[in-house]
């Protein structure tokens, strides 16, 4: 097992890519890199087949929603993890959320059809590519994404409710 | 859930026959033999599955919605209904998360505890899954006396927290309470008796013939495509794959511990349930190993006053300890901004929490990663081209908990 370091994945990366690697950071030790969004899909599947890194396993994708950042509300975020080097990297790809398409990597790993759906499903994020873009959690007939942060729960600090109404 | 009832599935199977005629059955929402509600549309021909479309979302229940709106202390039983066969696992990788997030390094005797409570819930997770296997190859009795077993542990878990199933266990910071003489007492109980009962169990399974010719080669895997699934977990390594995020990724102190990481070679239910087998014995191992080595020191973080909840002594007579009590209860703690990413090594595979902070008094994002919701989308392919018995077998050898397949 050789150990990666942060710096020469994060080397390896510009080499490759050049100008798609946006902004990089170390949030508790962990590589979080941003890429071009159109760039997400050859990124990984770059990083899939190098022997260098041996990056190949996706843990987790999911999506974050910022209201505030105008033309990149939708952060799609890869955690990947190389078993052989024991590293994990993350990648985060920023969309519009007028326009929230990026391509579906399916066909790259297997296992990110349901994380993918799930992603849609709550983000109303467009994969494309993806063989079977449905709702997976929730309900077929909604309208909404719930996760995105408009729709709100209630706000546990309220005090304009009588509590004796409401069973409590 | 998708719309199962008005896609005709047919483009998505193979076209393989036996004698032409297929037909469509429902496995599920409700049958008794998937454990929990999911619901799956098998095509078959005969005997012989041809494909399957899987339905979930039955007990969604929107965590990742509710936990933005939650002070972080009051996510813990959030986590609870994930996996709620081992809940403590749940519980403490939420309460290291926000324990990373913070920067703080809990005492050793702590993390110590805190293995042995996470060891003995495997324990409970494992005989659930295994004890399930048998129930439908049809041997009931071990079944029975497994859940008397599991039903110790849960008299122990019942000492530390006062809850059995969705425990709450521990604290951010620590536990609130140090382990009793009656948990030392339960706890010993459990170790001198349960190996016995365990053994007997493994010998009316591990090497009977018909449970034998049930399970092996029942949904098999192979390694390279649970890796391409993001397998993790015991039905990970039941296909060769020795990743164990407890040996990885050390965390709560496991690199202290002595113990082997058990692996198959066919990715079948019988592998798993032999992988699930012998990381009982191991947990029993570790269990020991942690009580020989319990250091001495403090069960909580002393240097934490704004997460751990103060003594209720302490509240009722002290007046920071009131404060402190107060704002974390009102859930006014400051949290530094930032993001961070735990895993644990749960039940059924590598438990983790993508957790985005922006400093306010709960997470601005939170996701968990939920090992059941991204295997169990494995298995219309292990079961294609197996009998309707062996998918039954397949599904419960996957451990696949409802809770934690719809968060």
């Amino acid at each position: 097992m050789t150990n990666l370091t942060n710096e020469f994945v994060l080397a390896r990366l510009q080499e490759q890519f050049g100008s798609a690697i946006i902004t990089s950071e170390t949030p508790y030790d962990l590589l979080t890199v941003e890429v071009a969004a159109d760039k997400a899909h050859e990124i990984i599947a770059w990083l899939k087949q190098d022997d260098a890194t041996k990056i190949s396993f996706l843990t987790l994708l999911g999506a974050t929603h910022y209201p505030n950042s105008e033309g990149r509300e939708l952060a799609i975020s890869y955690l990947l993890h190389s078993l052989v080097n024991n590293f994990r990297l993350r990648l985060k790809a920023f969309i519009p959320i007028a326009e929230p398409t990026i391509a579906s990597i399916t066909d790259i790993y297997v296992g990110a059809n349901w994380q993918e759906r799930e992603t849609y499903d709550f983000f109303g994020v467009q994969f494309t590519g993806h063989p079977n873009l449905t709702r997976i959690l929730n309900e077929d007939s909604m309208d909404y994404f719930p996760l995105r942060k408009e729709y709100h729960l209630e706000d546990a600090t309220r005090e304009d409710k009588d509590d004796r109404y409401f069973g409590r | 859930m998708s719309d199962t009832y008005t896609k005709k599935p047919e483009s998505l199977f193979s076209n393989e026959t036996i004698d032409g005629e297929i037909s469509t059955l429902n496995l599920g929402p409700t049958h008794p033999a998937t454990h929990g509600i999911f619901q799956n549309v098998l095509t078959v021909d005969g005997e012989k599955i041809l494909g399957s479309v899987q339905t979930i979302g039955y007990i969604h229940r929107a965590f990742e919605k509710l936990a933005e709106r939650r002070p972080y202390n009051q996510i813990t039983p959030i986590t609870d209904r994930l996996n709620y066969c081992s809940s403590p696992i749940n519980n403490m990788g939420w309460e290291m998360t926000v324990e990373k997030l913070i920067g703080v390094e809990i005492p050793k005797r702590a993390q110590y505890m805190r293995v042995i409570i996470m060891e003995l819930s495997r324990i409970a997770d494992h005989l659930v899954c295994n004890s399930v296997i048998g129930v439908d190859t049809g041997a009931l009795t071990g079944f029975t006396y497994m859940f008397q077993q599991r039903e110790a542990i849960y008299d122990i878990f019942e000492e530390v927290c006062g809850a059995r199933l969705t425990t709450n266990i521990g604290r951010i910071g620590g536990f609130e309470r140090d382990f009793s003489p009656r948990f030392h007492e339960k706890l010993e109980k459990f170790l001198k008796e349960f190996p016995k009962h365990f053994e007997e169990f493994d010998s009316l399974l591990l090497r009977n013939r018909i449970f034998m010719d049930r399970t092996i080669g029942a949904g098999p895997m192979s390694a390279e495509r649970a890796l391409d699934y993001g397998f993790t977990g015991p039905n990970l390594r039941a296909t060769g794959v020795d990743y164990d995020v407890r040996v990885m990724n050390p965390y709560s102190s496991y690199q202290d511990f002595d113990f082997i990481v058990p692996v198959g070679t066919q990715g079948d239910t019988y592998d798993r349930f032999c992988v699930r087998q012998e990381e009982v014995r191991q947990s029993l191992s570790i269990i020991r190993q942690a009580l020989d080595k319990m250091p001495e020191g403090s069960y909580f973080a002393e240097n934490l006053p704004e997460f751990y909840l103060p003594r209720k002594e302490d509240v009722y007579t002290k007046m920071e300890a009131l404060i402190y009590h107060f704002k974390i209860v009102m859930g006014e703690t400051p949290i530094p901004a930032g993001e961070v990413y735990h895993s644990v090594e749960g039940g059924n595979g590598e438990v983790g929490y993508q957790l985005i902070s922006d400093g306010g008094r709960t997470p601005y994002r939170l996701q968990f990663r939920r090992p059941s919701f991204i295997y169990y989308q494995a298995y219309p392919e292990m079961i294609t081209g197996q009998t309707i018995s062996d998918a039954v077998l397949t599904m419960s050898s996957m451990n696949v908990i409802a809770g934690e397949l719809d968060a």
